[in-house]
């Protein structure tokens, strides 16, 4: 690996031996992206991590016992949950048999996946103001039913759970469909043409064949879904209740943290935060390593 | 398709078109509001006018926030490809201890959502006096990015075959050489991929961006975010005509990133059969 005059024999070996497993100066290249994110993320989650054991007044744990003390405070832990979880399982479990009838070709397909992708580009800001106006009272959707007759006043849809609601699923739908239809594609097609020959109804295939090569990526979508749904913040302030029915984990530590100018507390709940998630994560993840994941799968 | 269409396919399409039809709906809503007079309890408002565009312009200072946004997007793709690709490359090709664990701090910027490390970040930020500032944007925004760099161009390096490199060393090319005359050339695709779609997440990013920014490093959705909720003072109408400018310049992004990427092969890269 490293040619040239052996300056001595010790650290020759010493680097053959390194160079052995895998250590040489190509790691060097690792060094900035490592250098930045120990900078900007490892160094202040630590420190946001210190700081919420230093409270503005009482012991250590002081931030943490107010948290889980106070119960307009501990429940948005479930608020976020109630809102998080539905939205992302509801993501996936449409996604499913979308990707599965649009896999193959057809006319139009790349037409479709980038009006699918649209959503992406509205940015939860402009999809939170299209609620309020199309689900408002005098909306669109209000005239429509009302118009047929399905309600005798119009549905109220918005700054409630609702809204909130839609707005994760028009932001998240899109990028949970896309992630399934790759996985999808991912797994080869000839075990399906082969159970196919064997007699097996494409309810079969789907059920015994396809579904368990996909689980595994449904499963990191399903990750990535919730993250994106757990972190609803400025959504569940325009179209939610932010004070009330929508009150979610993101908005207290906001709300600790920049308008209480309490840091402390603010980075507590951060920290609450990110461990709830991660719980959840984990034990998804820890399921997803129970299922079988051999090439041809939907990798990931 | 092969054979008779299965049973449920209504279903599956009928969900598509509600889909659509919602989208169209939230999406039509705000933009016939912008051109709006006034739009209170009918279809269609009372008569059409251009003059929110103009307002928002002047009202909003959109070209300095356009021109904010602008260089906070680019600096960001610019240092994550510089600090991602090189990562990516080592990752790909390289098995050593510890990398399990890089891996994984890699990996945690993205899982974790953007708030919670977002508010111990801006406090950082705060001590060291570089939040409020541009900086400060652009290195918040850094976070989610480098990861997703390396994401991308991990999977994508590792399917340029290294035997490639092997054969140009073995020909006597110099490091330089196989870097500039190679793998440039091999990489270029992937780095054009990475490179606009975080443009696209950092024009949209809205929690970093609006908890690290003053008034004068405000892109636009933070812009934006303002305007809506402090809703009551500026017309309705007005806010609607900047969250268009802000979804026609994202539109204009995301079919520009179309044609570089497929985001149907984003996570596994299948063989097609020529002539697709």
């Amino acid at each position: 690996m490293t040619p040239g005059a052996p300056a001595g024999p010790a650290p020759v070996a010493m680097r053959h031996r390194l160079a052995e497993r895998g250590v040489d100066r190509m790691l060097l290249l690792l060094l900035p992206a490592a250098v930045f994110i120990t900078a900007l993320f490892l160094y202040p989650f630590l420190y946001g991590l210190q700081l919420s054991f230093q409270p503005q007044g009482g012991g250590v744990f002081e931030n943490y016992a107010r948290f889980f003390g106070d119960a307009y405070l501990r429940d948005t832990i479930a608020t976020t949950l109630w809102l998080g979880v539905p939205a992302a399982l509801l993501n996936v479990a449409v996604s499913v048999p979308l990707a599965y009838r649009m896999r193959g070709r057809f006319r139009g397909r790349r037409l479709l996946t980038t009006v699918l992708v649209v959503p992406i580009t509205l940015g939860t800001v402009l999809t939170a103001e299209g609620l309020l106006t199309f689900l408002g009272p005098t909306g669109w959707f209000n005239r429509v039913v009302v118009g047929l007759g399905l309600a005798d006043e119009p549905v109220r849809l918005t700054h409630n759970y609702w809204g909130v609601l839609f707005s994760l699923i028009i932001t998240g739908f899109p990028f949970a469909f896309l992630l399934t239809l790759s996985y999808l594609r991912g797994i080869d097609p000839t075990l399906e043409s082969a159970a196919a020959t064997l007699g097996a109804g494409w309810w079969q295939r789907f059920r015994h064949i396809t579904f368990p090569l996909l689980v595994p990526g449904l499963a990191i979508t399903f990750c990535l879904s919730f993250v994106l749904a757990f972190s609803v913040f400025p959504s569940a302030i325009l179209v939610g209740e932010p004070s009330g029915e929508t009150r979610v984990i993101s908005i207290a530590a906001y709300h600790a943290a920049f308008e209480q100018y309490d840091y402390s507390m603010g980075s507590a709940i951060a920290m609450i935060m990110g461990v709830v998630e991660l719980v959840v994560i984990g034990l998804v993840l820890g399921w997803r390593a129970t299922l079988y994941r051999g090439s041809s799968g939907g990798r990931g | 398709m092969r054979g008779a269409p299965r049973p449920g396919a209504w279903l599956v399409w009928g969900t598509v078109a509600f889909f659509l039809i919602f989208l169209a709906g939230v999406v039509g809503s705000v933009v016939v509001n912008s051109f709006a007079v006034n739009w209170f309890d009918t279809w269609l408002p009372g008569g059409w006018t251009t003059r929110w565009y103009g307002a928002s312009w002047a009202d909003f200072d959109l070209p300095s926030v356009l021109a904010v946004t602008f260089q906070v997007a680019v600096l960001v793709v610019a240092v994550s490809l510089l600090a991602g690709v090189p990562a990516a490359y080592a990752l790909a090709r390289r098995d050593f201890p510890g990398k399990r664990a890089l891996t994984l701090l890699f990996l945690l910027p993205i899982m974790i959502p953007p708030v919670t490390y977002g508010i111990p970040l801006a406090t950082v930020l705060y001590k060291f006096h570089l939040a409020g500032t541009m900086t400060g944007v652009v290195l918040a925004n850094l976070v989610p990015s480098i990861p997703f760099v390396i994401l991308v161009m991990t999977p994508f390096i590792e399917q340029i075959d290294p035997k490639v490199e092997a054969a140009a060393r073995m020909c006597g090319a110099t490091t330089r050489a196989v870097l500039t005359r190679i793998l440039a050339p091999l990489l270029v695709p992937g780095m054009l991929a990475a490179g606009i779609l975080v443009l696209v997440r950092t024009v949209g990013m809205f929690e970093l961006t609006f908890l690290t920014a003053g008034p004068d490093s405000e892109t636009l959705v933070v812009a934006l975010y303002y305007s809506v909720s402090a809703a009551g003072i500026r017309a309705q109408q007005q806010v609607d005509a900047m969250a268009v400018v802000y979804t026609m310049s994202m539109l204009v992004l995301l079919v520009v990133a179309l044609r570089f990427v497929n985001p149907t092969q984003l996570v596994t890269q299948i063989k097609e059969t020529p002539g697709d």
